[in-house]
Formats: structure tokens, sequence, C-alpha cells
């Protein structure tokens, strides 16, 4: 007979943690593989398709880093605020709620003068997000209201009142009766890298941020006190450390970085306010699991939304030539998630498998 | 009496949008109680609403359809059972990934399924005698037996939660689970049911869906349902009892946007309104009394913590 037990493990040395964190990674796309002999595609074809589209060629690699531009934001945002374990699952709602104010911005153009419009814009939209954010912290503070919950719940109030606006108050004029807002003007667009869709000061506000929040976390005192509430509420508490401070902060950039993000798709991309799941795109979701498989720390998370954003890609791919659909990528995404939780599991734990009968543990 | 006439079949719409609503929260209450929350509702409804359908078209018979719905949700509820429970990892991770992975089997294996009809379906039964109630009975008393079904469900949980052993024991375990392993209950059993049962209500909701209430299978048709779920489960206080009420009441408002109140309010003022109203059951209830959520909610629980 065997006998499993287990042991906290309390050294992490940083190699072990990499092995573990590359071998979950590499076994889930090994697994979550094994869905397409189910739909008859050849496992090996679809994943060079997907590699070969995201990564290896001039288009599928420029439209890989578009799709990471969100993501890097989103997902440095959200180690801040999950550091002090603070479990925001809203960015989906805050990259609206940034979205929202961007596009008022963003209509009423025409009375500020041209240079202006994009870094108002910029900032109504990482205000937008940051309020939204700072509401479930509040909420928290003042009604113990669990920011699981009311994350969750103002992503779908986000959804509806854009859909509200751009049906209603907001509809364009000139958009053929789409549920869209009028354009914005010239002044209101971002620049792109020629031949690609690649927003470049989106991706260096990105990659920007992300070294701020790095630096943040890991050099000032206010990171300290984000580390110290995340890891020891007592001892937090004990040092005086304001949790209202902490929190509103640490949810407000998160939220407020969620809203740069949707400014930048708006001003890169769409050029208008529109569905809310286009403009969204999911992003708020999938930053979560970018956080996370970054061990969330913000530097990492430019690697991995890299990854993401080709997986994202690739997904698109296969839906061109193989036929597949795109929720694909859904598939992807869950199985990561359960091999990294699995993954945490035994760099947490040390497993001791024995032989023998009643071995007392 | 058009103002009459509109009552009513609002009613009766809303009798069927909220008995996916009804079962859904009725697993998730268990589910909470036993300590463990999960996000996965959409997931899971939207593999039992594919399962279920493509279960019916393949043999004829609704009947198959439901139960396979209801064994796709335990099946992928098992796995946030595994990982929540013995790997005590992070529900709300786990939940999100039941989500994504549910979302993402349906959209895959349903693709083939889009367009296509069930040769029978549920008929409505109406009760007799009681069917002929006027006004009432109309959309009471003659609905689809999915619905008499779930009313039935919410009857048996009701009771066995208020009033067995078992109901007290779920209830003790999301409280104070050290306490009850003091007390000989198998914790951990009890969750994994708690969980696997959560799925399989979720799965019957997701079949619901694809067999009665549309009788079609169109990606995305859980639409946020299995978010409503969640708002629902704290908004019923975790009570089982005040699931029924709390479902029609949203799936009222639901149902409300197609109507002629349309013309006073946009109707996504009507679809924000549940949403607000969690966050404002919350705001009302706080730490206090009557209205607390199980209290190791969401927390690992470690069997030989000293």
């Amino acid at each position: 007979m065997f006998r499993i037990s287990f042991e906290k493990r309390y050294d992490r040395s940083r190699r072990l943690t990499l092995t573990i964190y590359l071998l979950s990674l590499i076994l889930a796309i090994l697994a979550a593989s094994l869905i397409f002999p189910l739909r008859g595609v050849n496992p090996l074809t679809a994943l060079q398709k997907i590699l070969l589209s995201s990564f290896f060629s001039s288009y599928g690699l420029s439209e890989t880093i578009t799709k990471a531009i969100p993501l890097i934001l989103i997902s440095s945002g959200l180690c801040l605020a999950y550091r002090a374990k603070l479990w925001n699952i809203g960015s989906e709602g805050q990259l609206l709620a940034g979205c929202i104010l961007a596009t008022w911005t963003g209509l009423n153009a025409s009375i500020m003068p041209s240079v202006l419009v994009l870094p108002l814009m910029f900032m109504a939209g990482m205000l937008g997000g940051a309020l939204f954010g700072m509401l479930a912290a509040w909420l928290k503070h003042r009604f113990c209201m669990n920011e699981v919950i009311s994350t969750l719940m103002l992503n779908y109030v986000a959804i509806e009142a854009v859909q509200y606006l751009i049906y209603g108050p907001w509809k364009g004029k000139t958009q053929w009766g789409f549920p869209y807002t009028d354009n914005f003007p010239v002044s209101a667009t971002l620049g792109l890298i020629p031949g690609t869709r690649i927003h470049y000061l989106t991706l260096t506000l990105g990659l920007l941020f992300s070294a701020l929040s790095y630096f943040l976390l890991s050099r000032t005192t206010f990171g300290f006190e984000i580390r110290l509430s995340g890891e020891n509420q007592r001892a937090a508490d004990r040092a005086g450390i304001s949790p209202l401070k902490v929190s509103l902060l640490a949810m407000g950039l998160s939220g407020g970085l969620a809203g740069l993000a949707g400014t930048g798709e708006l001003c890169g991309i769409h050029h208008h306010l529109t569905y809310p799941w286009a403009v969204s795109s999911g992003y708020g979701f999938t930053a979560i699991i970018v956080a996370w498989i970054s061990g969330m720390n913000p530097l990492l998370c430019i690697l991995s939304s890299i990854f993401f954003g080709g997986l994202l890609v690739g997904g698109d791919a296969v839906q061109i030539s193989l036929g597949l659909p795109f929720a694909v990528v859904n598939v992807f995404n869950g199985v990561i998630l359960f091999f990294l939780i699995t993954g945490e599991f035994f760099l947490e734990n040390r497993i001791f498998i024995r032989r023998g009968g009643n071995a007392g543990t | 009496m058009p103002g009459l006439e509109l009552a009513v079949s609002i009613l009766n719409r809303a009798l069927s949008a909220g008995t996916p609503l009804l079962l859904g929260t009725l697993g998730e209450i268990y589910t909470e109680r036993a300590g463990i929350i999960n996000l996965g509702i959409e997931g899971m409804m939207s593999v039992g609403a594919v399962s279920g359908f493509w279960m019916a078209a393949r043999t004829g018979s609704p009947w198959m359809g439901l139960l396979a719905a209801l064994l796709a949700g335990a099946l992928l509820a098992l796995l946030h059972a595994i990982s929540t429970v013995w790997l005590r990892s992070n529900q709300i991770v786990s939940g999100l990934a039941l989500t994504m992975l549910g979302l993402g089997f349906s959209g895959l294996f349903g693709k083939t399924l889009i367009g296509t009809t069930l040769t029978s379906r549920f008929q409505s039964i109406k009760l007799p005698l009681l069917s002929e109630i006027p006004l009432l009975g109309g959309s009471l008393f003659s609905q689809d037996p999915v619905f008499y079904l779930s009313l039935l469900i919410w009857l048996l949980v009701f009771l066995h939660y208020r009033h067995t052993r078992q109901g007290l024991r779920l209830k003790a375990i999301g409280d104070n689970p050290l306490a009850a392993e003091t007390m000989c209950v198998p914790v951990n059993c009890y969750k994994l049911l708690a969980v696997v049962f959560g799925g399989a209500m979720a799965g019957l909701a997701g079949g619901y869906l694809s067999l009665v209430y549309i009788p079609a299978w169109i990606e995305g048709m859980t639409g946020g349902r299995g978010f409503i779920v969640i708002a629902l489960t704290i908004s019923s206080a975790w009570n089982p009892a005040r699931a029924a009420p709390m479902a029609y009441l949203f799936s009222a408002v639901y149902v409300l946007q197609y109507s002629f109140l349309q013309n006073y309010l946009s109707p996504h003022f009507l679809l924000m309104l549940p949403y607000l109203a969690t966050l404002a059951i919350l705001t009302g209830s706080g730490k206090s009394g009557r209205f607390s959520a199980p209290v190791t909610l969401g927390m690992p629980y470690y069997r030989n913590s000293k």
C-alpha cells in the first residue's frame, strides 16, 4: 500500500519555482491540445498553426504585440491589487468605465486645443477606471463588502452603462444606425507603427507603468505597505498601516491602468465607443491569468502578456484556417489556469509517498 | 383588460425565465454554505446547455438531455472540487478557470449543433382543474415539466437544509469547519458533494435553457446568467427558501425589459438592476446578523491545522 502525505514547504528556491511554473505551462499546453483530435484536427498541425501565426510571421507578431498592449497595462495594475490580497476581478468593468469618460472627452474634443485632446482623454480614462476600482475599495472598507463580489457586479453595471450610451444618448449620427458613437476627431487618434496596428504610445505607457509598478512594489514604502497588508494583515495593523489607504490606492491604480488600457484601445484601434465586448474583448479576464502566471511581478507581466497575446492571435488563426471556433482560446486559458494552481500546490507542499501501511501522519 | 393580460403574460414568462436562475442559485447556495465559492456557474451552465441539447438531439428524448446536462455540470464542478478541496487552491482563480473552460468546451463542441432543431421537446403540462383557474391558472399550472421539477427540487433542498441533520452540518461546515471536524463530520466529503451538487444544478439550469427556454444551441446563450446566480445567492442570504422568490423577482425584471416599460426607461437600466440590487443589499447588511455569509467562505480548510 502507498500512503501519500504532504508537508508544508518553507524554502521556495527560485529554481524550483521556475521549474514548476514552466512544467505546468508545458503540461497545460499538451493537455489543452487534446481537444484538437476530438474535432478531427491533428494537434501538431494546430499547435504549429498557432505558433507560426502568432510569433513567427511579421504580421502575426505585430498582432500579438497589439493584443499584448492592454494585457500589459491591466495585469501590471492587477499585480498591485493582488499583492495586497485584494481580489480585483473587475478589470473588465474598470476598463469600460475608463472608456466612458475617455469617450466623453473625445466627443467634446472640438472645444479644446488639439494637442490637449489625447492627454486629456488618457487622463479621463485613467480617472474613470480608478474611480470604479476605488468604489469597490470603499465598499469593502465601509460595508465590509467582499471585493470579489462587488467588482464582479460592477463589471455588469459598466457593460450595461456602455450599452445604454451607445444605443441611447451617444449613438452616432453618421454611423448608419450601428450602435457606435460618432468617430473621434483625428486629434484623438493614436499613431500606429506603419503596416501594423501597434499604437506605440499605449505600448510605451504599458512598459512604463509596468516598470513603475515593479518599482513601486519593490522599492517604495507604499509597496512595502501593500505587501505587508497582503501577507499579514495583523502585522500591518500593528504597524499602523491604514487599510483604507492601501486598498484605495491599490484598487485605484489597478482600475486606473485598466481604464488606460481601454482608452488606448479606443484611440488606437476603434476610434469610437462600440459594443462593450468588442472594446474589452475579455482582456480584463485574460489579464487575471497573466498576473497570476507572472507570480504578481509586473515586469514578468510583459512577457506573459506577449504569450497570451499570441494565444489570442493563434485563436483567430485556427478559427480562420482550421474552422475551429475562437472558443479554443478559452479552453487553453482555462486549462493553463488549472495546471498553474495545481503547480502552486506542489510549490507549497512537499509530497511524500511512503511504502507500507499505517504510516501515521 | 389589456393590462391584466399583460401582467399574466409577464408572470408566465417570468416563471420560465426564473427557472434556470432558481436551479443555479440553489446549487450555489449549497456550495457556498460548505464554504466554497464557485465563480464557474456560467461555464457549467454553458456546458450543461450544450450537452443537454446534444443528447436530446441524439436520443430524441429531452429527459435524456436533461440528465446529460446535469451530469456534465457535475463533472465540471468535480474539477473545481478537486482543486479547491484537495489541493486547496485559490477558489476565485479556480472558478474563473472553470468559466473559461466551460465556455471554451461548449463553444468548441456546440459549433456543429448550431442550426439543429430538436425532434421532440417537453410539452407543457396542464394540471387538471388548477389550470382552469381564471387568469393565474394559465401561467402557474400549465408550464413545462422542468418548471415543476425545479419547484420540487426547491422544496426538497429547503427541507433538507432546514430539517435534517445533514443540512445543519452543512451550515456548520461553512461557519466553522474545525468544530464540525471535531464533531466527527467528514468535512471534505461534504464540501466535495456540495460543490458537485452545485455543478449538477448549474448543468440542469443550462439544460433548461437549451431544451425548454430557447430550444436551440446558440453560442453565448447563457448570457451572464451565471453571474446573476452569484448575485442571487447573496440576495437570498444563502437561504434556499428565499432562492425562489428572489429568482422570480429578478426574472420578472429581466422580462420587463421587453415590455411597455421600454417607453419610459432604457432596458439597459433594468438589466443593471440585479447587480445594483446585490450591491445595495450587501451595503445594507454589512457584517450584521441575519444576512451574513458563511464565515469561512472562500478560505481553504486544512484538516490537520492545529
